[in-house]
């Protein structure tokens, strides 16, 4: 694997993986708890497809064929995805879906954190962006996870329900393969490995303060790093992709 | 010390264009009436959050669904600022959504009629939305401060709106035939129920006298309505596409086109409840408030603990 | 007024550090975090501001319109309170 295959298959992970957390997000638009929150979780839908199209149009960019962000997105079948199975897990409650969104804006602070101190410039330039909205992000799933967590008992049911469906998904967000090896010994990639500890220890807190059951051991599902996804991903492409292959010549 | 009369006040701010404030003396068919117009309009904002909202998903690129998904954000935060208007009146936000989801309260026409296609997007946004704004222009200036600043805020916000659904008319009907005809399509389905939003012709308008008197509207649905079709016209040529009026003609005497009348049976039966969209819209509204009954009750419940947490500190 | 949508507050914006913080506008939130939070997701997404901040709307006290006479008219005849009100001659300089 050259440096370049590496470098486009890592944006590609990333931009993924915010295009279909985002694309889940904004299912929320218009049908959120109440009207306030509606809004708060639309910013953050728009902040995550932002970093979106900026990793796709930099990953279009390493691949050098010519082809657009847009390109990547519309016209890519599933098994070219690298998204983490997480984000392409159904919303469920907003126990699910605030959960989900704060184990990943742990992750990605820790992420983006590290990946700001890499050697790929426009990689930097994209995570320094990053950081300051998933801050924000952070504080507001974890402030959720609090609330439900020391809510009601319904609540709590549920946000306890929504961590047994997701716990699973979680492992895999540290996974690295040859890709990710490649790119270690020029500096442009981050070592998952050294991020685990503190994840851990920042959603163990988060959990134990809400009450959550964490069991022992789970098995880990896996399989985006290959292109091997859950049932979900054919759905969400079929639906996001469905006009500019309807269209395939034309511009929007 | 003789006591002032209230309603000469009143009056009086209204006849030198003063603004009327929450504590203010009111007559109480004013406050009713203004009750009824701010919750309608935010009705109609957050419903029209679901028609637009229906293409957030298949938007077709990158920039297009960013585009969207502010824009649908922004017609929740719209709905909010003329809620929070309307509570300044002494009604309650869960009042109003009762009326709302109970299918009491009123909204727009226009949101029950369905997004079939990506060209309606773009329809929605310039000929909805360039309707909508024609009419919060005018409320800038309504009598009522919190309304009026509210309109402000919101017609700072929708300025990007109008543009953001002609600019997609634009890449259609530039684009290939097939892109061309959908927005055609368009066009003929959005143009008479959009001409229907400014509401009944003035000779049948039965709150148009008051509100007028009032300042809360400052020109009858007629007038509107004619500057909307004239300001239009000139806009729907630079696509290429045909406004689906026959009676479209240039009036040289009177300086603006004659246009032909919607169909006002068709408007009454889908003010009723009868539109194409009308129960599904409910309905969504209705699953959503539902849903999220348990996130506000363990938000009220985690509020309350944290606010006795902090009196006992 | 306090209904299943939370408590309504309100919320002042100030627009770049040093300016005074502005009334925007209301909200409803069940707790201050909540508040603080929601404030900046509706109030500031377009870069309106620098800081906020927020308050339960039950916790303002205002004057109301027939205080207008007794609170505010003493104060128009208080022409000594503004600075054109004194002559300063020519030649000394600003003052």
């Amino acid at each position: 694997m050259t440096k370049q295959e590496a470098l486009f298959n890592y944006t590609l992970r990333l931009g993924d993986t915010s295009l279909i957390l985002a694309q889940r997000l904004s299912e929320w638009t218009g049908h959120g708890p109440f009207l306030e929150e509606d809004l708060a979780l639309t910013n953050i839908a728009l902040d995550i497809f932002g970093r979106a199209k900026s990793l796709l149009e930099y990953a279009a960019k390493v691949e050098n064929k010519g082809k657009t962000e847009d390109d990547l997105a519309f016209f890519r079948n599933d098994r070219e995805y690298f998204n983490a199975l997480i984000t392409e897990q159904p919303n469920g409650d907003y126990a699910k879906t605030i959960l989900r969104q704060a184990f990943i804006d742990c992750f990605d602070l820790m992420f983006y954190t590290e990946l700001s101190n890499t050697k790929d410039a426009t990689l930097v330039g994209i995570s320094q962006k990053s950081i300051k909205e998933i801050t924000y992000h952070k504080r507001h799933s974890f402030s959720w996870v609090k609330r439900f967590g020391n809510g009601t008992e319904e609540s709590l049911t549920r946000l306890q329900q929504g961590f047994d469906e997701l716990w699973p998904f979680t492992g895999e967000l540290f996974e690295m393969n040859e890709v990710d090896e490649v790119l270690l010994k020029d500096g442009l990639a981050v070592d998952l490995s050294r991020l685990k500890a503190v994840w851990e220890k920042e959603i163990g807190d988060l959990l134990n303060e809400s009450h959550v059951q964490i069991p022992e051991s789970t098995y880990i599902q896996t399989g985006s790093r290959k292109g091997l996804h859950s049932e979900h991903l054919g759905y969400i492409l079929a639906e996001m992709q469905s006009l500019p292959r309807m269209h395939p010549t034309a511009k929007w | 010390m003789g006591r002032v009369n209230v309603e000469e006040v009143f009056e009086a701010k209204l006849a030198k264009n003063d603004f009327i404030e929450p504590k203010d003396w009111m007559p109480e068919n004013y406050r009713k009436h203004l009750i009824r117009q701010i919750s309608q309009h935010a009705h109609s904002e957050i419903l029209g959050m679901l028609p637009e909202g229906n293409w957030i998903s298949r938007a077709p690129s990158l920039r297009a669904k960013l585009v969207l998904l502010a824009k649908v954000q922004d017609e929740g935060g719209h709905g909010l600022y003329l809620y929070t208007a309307a509570e300044s009146l002494g009604i309650s936000r869960d009042e109003m959504l009762n009326a709302l989801l109970t299918g009491k309260a009123k909204y727009s026409s226009i949101f029950n009629y369905p997004t079939l296609s990506w060209a309606d997007v773009g329809a929605v946004g310039w000929l909805v939305d360039g309707a909508a704004i024609m009419n919060q222009v005018m409320l800038q200036r309504s009598s009522y401060g919190p309304y009026s600043r509210a309109m402000v805020r919101i017609c700072k916000e929708e300025s990007f709106h109008q543009r953001q659904g002609y600019e997609i008319m634009t890449h259609l009907s530039f684009g290939t035939p097939e892109q061309k005809a959908m927005a055609q399509d368009a066009l003929n389905r959005w143009w008479f129920p959009t001409l229907m939003m400014f509401g009944p012709p003035d000779r049948e308008s039965p709150n148009s006298e008051n509100a007028l008197k009032w300042r809360i509207k400052r020109e009858t649905n007629d007038q509107l309505r004619q500057r909307f079709v004239n300001q239009t016209v000139i806009q729907a040529e630079y696509l290429g596409l045909t406004i689906p009026d026959k009676g479209l003609v240039w009036n040289e005497a009177k300086k603006a086109y004659d246009f032909s009348e919607p169909d006002w049976a068709e408007f009454k039966n889908v003010i009723k409840g009868n539109g194409p969209c009308n129960k599904e819209r409910l309905v969504s509204r209705n699953k959503s408030h539902k849903d999220g009954e348990w996130v506000r009750a363990a938000a009220a419940a985690y509020g309350k603990k944290q606010m006795e947490a902090s009196l006992a500190a | 007024m306090s209904d299943s949508q939370g408590p309504l507050w309100e919320v002042f914006v100030q627009k770049k550090a040093g300016q005074p913080f502005v009334h925007c506008g209301n909200l409803h939130a069940y707790d201050k975090e909540m508040a603080l939070q929601n404030a900046r997701d509706l109030y500031t997404r377009r870069g309106e501001g620098m800081a906020l901040w927020v308050v339960l709307s039950d916790a303002i006290v205002s004057s109301s319109p027939e205080d207008m006479g007794s609170f505010f008219e003493p104060s128009n005849d208080k022409i000594f309170r503004h600075p054109t009100f004194y002559q300063i001659p020519d030649g000394v300089g600003h003052m």
